[in-house]
């Protein structure tokens, strides 16, 4: 445990130290213009101090990042729509939503194709050749398109999600199904399994460490789809709201705590999958 | 009615068609036909469906119209391809993927960096990059510098984590192996490390083709000159001419599919050694 923690917190703090540089270097333009055409000279620390509190910085610091996100959070009613918990909100539910009937279609495909050698044949060339097309590039038409056919809201967004999300799970369960060896589905014909019996007995717990990974894959991609599927319903809600927001009106630092939040999500969902892989694999005796 | 009954009859055809081709012993062109079939059927079911039940050309075009319009302004639509793919995407994809290469080499002497940025490296990987859009195009500007350095964020990280595991991947014996035949740090490296961490590598390289063109396309909703493929695809939805925006996607999914080919096929060339390249 040590051996990490510690080259993980150098590297951060590096990272950190970096990006605070980085906000003097960016800033300090706008500080020196000011100053000149308000007749005075800056000193260094003078001009340092300005750069990390401008209201409109280039690159705002980390700690104007941290108090924005703290006000947004923990000093807003959760159901305002200032809160950043409320537009999270919003797009934790587009992401989940995703998520769920991408893993749903993925595993449906992937026990078709697993089961069936003309699907095998002609599906998967498909699905491989449909993470070329960049289906983020199309969202704002999806949208578009199924608002005119009446389905709006929380769908759309969640069709983006899904599209994404879809194609980790069927290949990673398309390799985890496939995963037993012969010597054990031998095993199974010698006990005359039947072939529901060899999916539900061997197939599915034997592609489950599979099938674990491929959803930390599916849960990250969901949610960046989520996050552009809501950039062209004009910004109404959600984080990918407040992105376009912030971009529209210039305010860096309302662009940077929607990013933090975003990551913030992002690890907390893969997280908890990851959880429940420790958990659900130790019990099933595969760790 | 009719192209009702054209669709349900295309989808059959073609279904039995594969069924048959999977009962055949595999040779490559039946490998390669029965993908070719269920593509051409899925075209022939979409044109039937959208003139059979009239669906709106607004809402759903037809096949054989995106096909027209493809033919009747190709030059913009290399225009487009060029401004975003050429200069945007395949730029910054080479700069990322170059720049996150060299750091890989640069770190995987220091044993305790290595194990700070994988950790690191790993998570950033899996946050929303793309969020980085709005950012960057205010940093760089509206025109294709700012659409790169989308893709430079937006490719790195993959790219860094993959090549910093691949310099893992040959183990002691072979290491051993190299300081027997008395090989220093860089013959080691170039003879060694390197040609065993190519799976890896290209592994990042392939993740981020995909990437590259998404982040161009994406970065292009945030700002851009009045050309290039986001900023058509977002302007003609707004003036809901949907066949030109599927004429996009077609040459976006070519481009993507072309991108991520060319990475495949070189990689069969220079991976040629490992298990998953033998048949």
């Amino acid at each position: 445990m040590r051996r990490t923690v510690v080259p993980v917190f150098t590297v951060v703090g590096f990272l950190l130290a970096f990006w605070y540089a980085a906000a003097v270097w960016l800033n300090a333009p706008w500080a020196y213009n000011k100053a000149q055409r308000a007749g005075e000279s800056l000193s260094f620390s003078q001009v340092v101090a300005d750069t990390w509190s401008q209201k409109k910085p280039k690159l705002p610091a980390p700690h104007q990042v941290a108090r924005e996100v703290w006000e947004t959070t923990a000093q807003k009613a959760v159901t305002s729509k200032r809160s950043l918990i409320y537009h999270a909100g919003v797009t934790l539910s587009a992401t989940l939503l995703g998520f769920v009937l991408g893993t749903g279609l993925g595993i449906l495909l992937a026990v078709g194709i697993v089961y069936n050698r003309t699907m095998d044949m002609s599906v998967m060339p498909w699905v491989i050749a449909s993470q070329t097309i960049p289906i983020l590039a199309i969202a704002p038409m999806i949208i578009v398109v199924l608002n005119a056919v009446g389905i709006s809201g929380l769908l759309p967004k969640a069709m983006i999600s899904m599209y994404l999300s879809f194609f980790p799970v069927v290949v990673g369960m398309v390799k985890g199904l496939r995963s037993p060896e012969a010597m054990q589905l031998d095993q199974m014909r010698t006990w005359h399994a039947s072939r529901g019996q060899t999916f539900w007995k061997l197939r599915l717990p034997s592609s489950m460490p599979y099938l674990f990974t491929s959803l930390k894959i599916a849960m990250a991609a969901s949610l960046v789809g989520a996050i552009v599927g809501e950039l062209p319903t004009g910004a109404v809600a959600g984080l990918g709201a407040r992105l376009l927001a912030g971009s529209y009106y210039g305010q860096t630092v309302q662009i940077w705590s929607a990013l933090v939040m975003a990551a913030v999500l992002a690890a907390c969902l893969v997280g908890i999958i990851g959880l429940l892989q420790r958990v659900m694999l130790r019990r099933m005796g595969m760790s | 009615m009719g192209w009702i009954v054209f669709a349900l009859a295309a989808w059959a055809l073609g279904w039995l068609l594969n069924v048959w081709l999977a009962r055949q012993p595999v040779t490559w062109w039946s490998s390669l036909a029965a993908p070719v079939i269920f593509g051409l059927t899925l075209l022939a079911v979409w044109e039937g469906v959208v003139r059979g039940f009239e669906i709106n050309q607004v809402l759903l075009p037809a096949p054989t119209a995106i096909a027209a319009r493809i033919g009747s302004s190709a030059d913009l639509l290399w225009a487009d391809f060029a401004q975003t793919v050429l200069k945007g995407a395949l730029s910054g994809y080479v700069i990322g993927c170059g720049a996150a290469f060299l750091i890989a080499v640069a770190v995987d002497r220091f044993p305790f960096l290595q194990r700070g940025l994988l950790p690191v490296g790993n998570f950033v990987a899996a946050l929303p990059v793309i969020g980085m859009a709005p950012i960057l195009v205010m940093w760089f500007g509206f025109d294709w510098q700012s659409k790169a350095a989308v893709v430079v964020v937006m490719v790195f990280f993959p790219m860094l984590v993959n090549t910093v595991q691949g310099l893992q991947a040959a183990d002691a014996m072979q290491k051993d192996l190299m300081r027997t035949y008395a090989a220093g740090y860089w013959r080691t490296l170039l003879k060694l490390r390197l040609p065993a961490a190519m799976p890896f590598i290209f592994n990042g390289l392939k993740i981020g083709t995909t990437l590259a063109l998404i982040g161009a396309i994406v970065a292009e909703f945030f700002g851009s000159p009045i050309v290039g493929m986001g900023f058509r695809i977002s302007t003609s939805v707004g003036q809901l001419t949907l066949d030109l925006v599927w004429a996009e996607i077609f040459v976006a999914a070519l481009a993507g599919s072309a991108f991520y080919g060319v990475m495949a096929l070189v990689e069969q060339r220079v991976t040629f050694w490992h298990p998953s390249q033998r048949n």
